[in-house]
């Protein structure tokens, strides 16, 4: 109660903070004053000690993690709670959506899914309106989300298919630069490349989007699935109820015995541990806090507990193949040496294995089990690689580096991620780009995101920040709330020194929902 | 067609002298491209950025004793070996080469570049020869785009050429190269002798041919500050070339002093400002299709 009195002392007094993220934080910190879902002793000591972990979403949060509505059902039907009849018009289906959002929760307490704004909008878009007509409109919404939901993990998708409304996007995206939303384009072999390639100008300009293989998500989560936040493949009408992360590199540290032993006797008590985490934190969701219950999203069918489950990440898998290659007696690192490339392929599918095997309560989604994550990092991560990345500078050429990550990508149906810095030749021939991003494709990747190395945007794993907003937070704050992570990570990683390159990075911090 | 081809020649070239390759290159000619650098050049240009491509090496020994990483040997017969698993890439071996050449470059055979090409396959819109000049070794580049063309129909080829070369090379390579890029360093054939120790008659007559067959992918000029880059001269580069297709694609490239070695004539960059200025000029002769870098 101390710590509690004193955080919300600071909160309160801060003179950087705005009076909305404090109200935010201030919540936040009052959820982490209940207390944690009861856990047996040896789950409670990982916790502790930080081999597995919680993501710092709160002790008892009362909203799930990730939440993904059914905005073509919302639009089809209108929503009740909110009074709100069907839209007919372009700029009525704005204005429902934006009202929509405003209700829509999450762990960040702002929307992770903004809908595949292509699909939802294109036929709200009449035959004759002119491109200049539909841009300012486009234009407008873009500015009220990204001034009244400020946080990069606020993220909307589009495509696979070419129409009016994702070409408006881009051309939307690249006048304004804005931080919100993120952005990830669905891309199928049926995709056209000249699609595509408007995209890859976009990242010229802003980096974004991501690019995702859509017939493997179709594979994981079929028709309607979306990806949200960072890097997180959810099903629409679902969501994930929580992240749980496993360390990988903690993991090899308590364990003596080599790569045979670590996946034999290692790795099925530490998974155990982490789902059972898991779902202490799922029946506080589910069962003591009752979201599901009382949310009109849930009430009027626009989520549906069935298609939520449990996000299982790890992290730290370079630190743990590169030792137990030293135990091993091997000199061989991961993404460089194929006996460590084995190693971690090996490592990862018997992961897969193993959550495959662990049932959880209310993973309808997942057909009763966890879906699979690489967890791109937090800003407090100094000694783990995020996921299934190769760190930070010790990555080898781009092609070497996709057959290093690929194998990796079928796996992890709730999303995975590799960040490739690209030469800024590339601009001046974007279609170039767009040949990497089908064969990476190609060959199984299931994420590609690319950075040139001269854009002012920073991607702090899979979420945005202007350089120019990370200078001085510490005295006048940002208006940005995801920019604090990012300043944070800056600090313990050297961010903006590393430049544009790969960075870690946070996903969410302590401080934050 | 400017003319008629004679039938096919197969030809025994399944190996070539290689400097370099490249798996994946954005600057190579369209999309990303595979590109395999050829050792040896039939011109000798003020401007080159790559010099120790022009030669084949001599097994002069010069080098040898200066590697830094002992990567270097003679072997009995007096030849020059370059060991490239302790090569620490110091280049040094280039900079005491007097003979513009380098100790590194390898007879590679098509069969060893497929190997090689297999796993970027999937990333790629083609493979590109570059050089030194791909054109000196017309046989290699022919059996390499043949095998190319058998396993990845899909990919493109292309050659990034000179241009000075005879008819019979392009006749040569028709049925397996997609296009060629051709560097026009000067219309004016004085100026051209004086900056690649050449004429540029078979260079125009080679960008004649290939775009009379379809096959030119686009002209680059080089544009090197008071020595090639005249108004009047520009502007009628721009007339001739738009005599020949007034839709050409067109680079213009700004010279830049990186890897070029000590000159006779004197080399300044161009800047920013005096290639757009080149772009305008070119652009009062056609409607090029026109980048400037």
């Amino acid at each position: 109660m101390e710590s509690f009195r004193a955080e919300a002392e600071k909160l309160v007094t801060s003179r950087a903070l705005g009076y909305d993220q404090k109200l935010r934080r201030l919540a936040a910190q009052a959820v982490s004053a209940l207390p944690y879902p009861s856990l047996s002793p040896l789950c409670a000591e990982a916790l502790d000690a930080r081999v597995i972990c919680d993501m710092f979403e709160g002790n008892r949060p009362f909203t799930p993690r990730y939440v993904l509505p059914d905005y073509a059902k919302a639009l089809r039907n209108g929503v009740a709670y909110l009074e709100l009849e069907p839209p007919t018009t372009l700029d009525d289906a704005l204005s429902f959506l934006t009202i929509l959002y405003s209700q829509v929760p999450s762990v960040t307490t702002y929307p992770v899914y903004l809908g595949d704004l292509d699909a939802l909008l294109e036929p709200f878009v009449p035959a004759d309106l002119p491109d200049a007509e539909l841009d300012a409109k486009l234009r407008r919404f873009w500015i009220q989300l990204d001034r009244m939901l400020p946080d990069a993990f606020v993220h909307a998708d589009v495509g696979p298919s070419d129409s009016r409304m994702v070409r408006a996007i881009w051309r939307v995206e690249r006048s304004l630069r804005q931080v919100v939303p993120n952005l990830t384009m669905k891309v199928s072999p049926d995709t056209p490349d000249d699609l595509i390639e408007d995209a890859v100008r976009t990242v010229f300009e802003t980096g974004k989007p991501h690019f995702v293989n859509h017939p493997m998500m179709l594979a994981d989560h079929g028709e309607e699935y979306a990806v949200v936040s960072c890097y997180n493949s959810l099903k629409v009408r679902g969501g994930a109820h929580s992240l749980v992360r496993l360390n990988l590199k903690r993991a090899v540290d308590r364990h003596a015995g080599g790569l045979d032993a670590f996946c034999e006797e290692a790795l099925p008590h530490w998974v155990e541990l982490t789902a059972e985490l898991g779902e202490a934190r799922i029946r506080s969701l589910v069962e003591d806090q009752g979201f599901f219950e009382s949310h009109f999203l849930a009430t009027e069918g626009l989520i549906d507990l069935d298609r939520f489950s449990l996000m299982f990440g790890i992290f730290g898998l370079a630190e743990c193949v590169n030792e137990l290659m030293a135990r091993e007696g091997l000199n061989a690192r991961y993404g460089h040496d194929d006996a460590a490339n084995a190693a971690s392929w090996r490592i990862t599918h018997r992961i897969a294995e193993l959550v495959a095997a662990r049932p959880l309560p209310y993973c309808g989604g997942g057909g009763g089990f966890a879906y699979l994550h690489s967890q791109s990092g937090i800003d407090l991560d100094l000694d783990a690689t995020a996921g299934t990345r190769i760190p930070i500078g010790d990555e080898p050429g781009l092609r070497e580096h996709i057959a290093a990550c690929a194998p990796h990508h079928e796996l992890f149906a709730a999303g995975i991620s590799d960040i490739f810095a690209v030469d800024e030749t590339v601009t001046a021939n974007p279609q170039a780009m767009v040949d990497v991003i089908r064969g990476a494709l190609a060959v199984g990747m299931r994420d590609f995101t690319f950075n040139v190395d001269s854009n002012e945007f920073i991607r702090i794993t899979g979420y945005l920040v202007r350089k120019s907003d990370l200078v001085g937070i510490e005295e006048h704050g940002a208006r940005h709330s995801s920019d604090y992570l990012a300043a944070t990570a800056e600090i313990n990683h050297t961010v903006t020194t590393r430049a544009i390159k790969r960075v870690i990075a946070a996903e969410l911090s302590p401080h934050v929902g | 067609m400017a003319e008629a081809r004679p039938g096919r020649v197969v030809p025994a070239g399944t190996t070539g002298l290689v400097n370099n390759t490249i798996e994946f290159s954005a600057v190579d000619g369209p999309g990303n491209r595979f590109v395999v650098f050829t050792q040896g050049c039939n011109l000798d240009c003020v401007a080159c950025h790559n010099p120790y491509t022009i030669n084949p090496c001599i097994d002069c020994g010069d080098c040898v004793a200066t590697c830094p990483s002992g990567a270097l040997s003679l072997d009995r017969a007096g030849k020059v070996l370059w060991d490239a698993s302790t090569c620490t890439g110091t280049e040094v071996c280039i900079d005491v080469c007097e003979y513009d050449s380098t100790p590194k470059a390898r007879t590679l055979a098509v069969a060893d570049l497929l190997r090689q090409l297999r796993p970027a396959a999937p990333f790629l819109s083609g493979i590109t020869v570059s050089g030194g000049e791909a054109t000196q070794q017309p046989a290699f580049v022919r059996s390499l785009f043949a095998a190319v063309k058998a396993e990845f129909g899909r990919l493109t080829c292309f050659v990034d050429t000179n241009g000075d070369v005879e008819a019979a090379t392009w006749n040569l390579l028709d049925d397996v190269m997609d296009a060629a890029m051709v560097d026009l360093k000067c219309l004016d054939d004085d100026i051209h002798r004086r900056i690649t120790g050449g004429s540029n008659a078979r260079v125009l007559e080679s960008i004649r041919l290939l775009a009379a067959r379809g096959k030119l992918y686009e002209v680059r000029l080089l544009l090197l500050d008071g020595v090639n880059d005249a108004d009047d001269l520009v502007a009628a580069t721009g007339q001739w070339l738009a005599s020949i297709d007034p839709r050409m694609r067109v680079k213009v490239i700004g010279f830049r002093n990186h890897g070029v070695r000590p000159s006779p004539v004197p080399l300044r960059e161009p800047t920013a400002g005096q290639r757009a200025h080149y772009a305008d000029v070119l652009r009062t002769q056609g409607d090029f299709d026109l980048v400037v870098v």
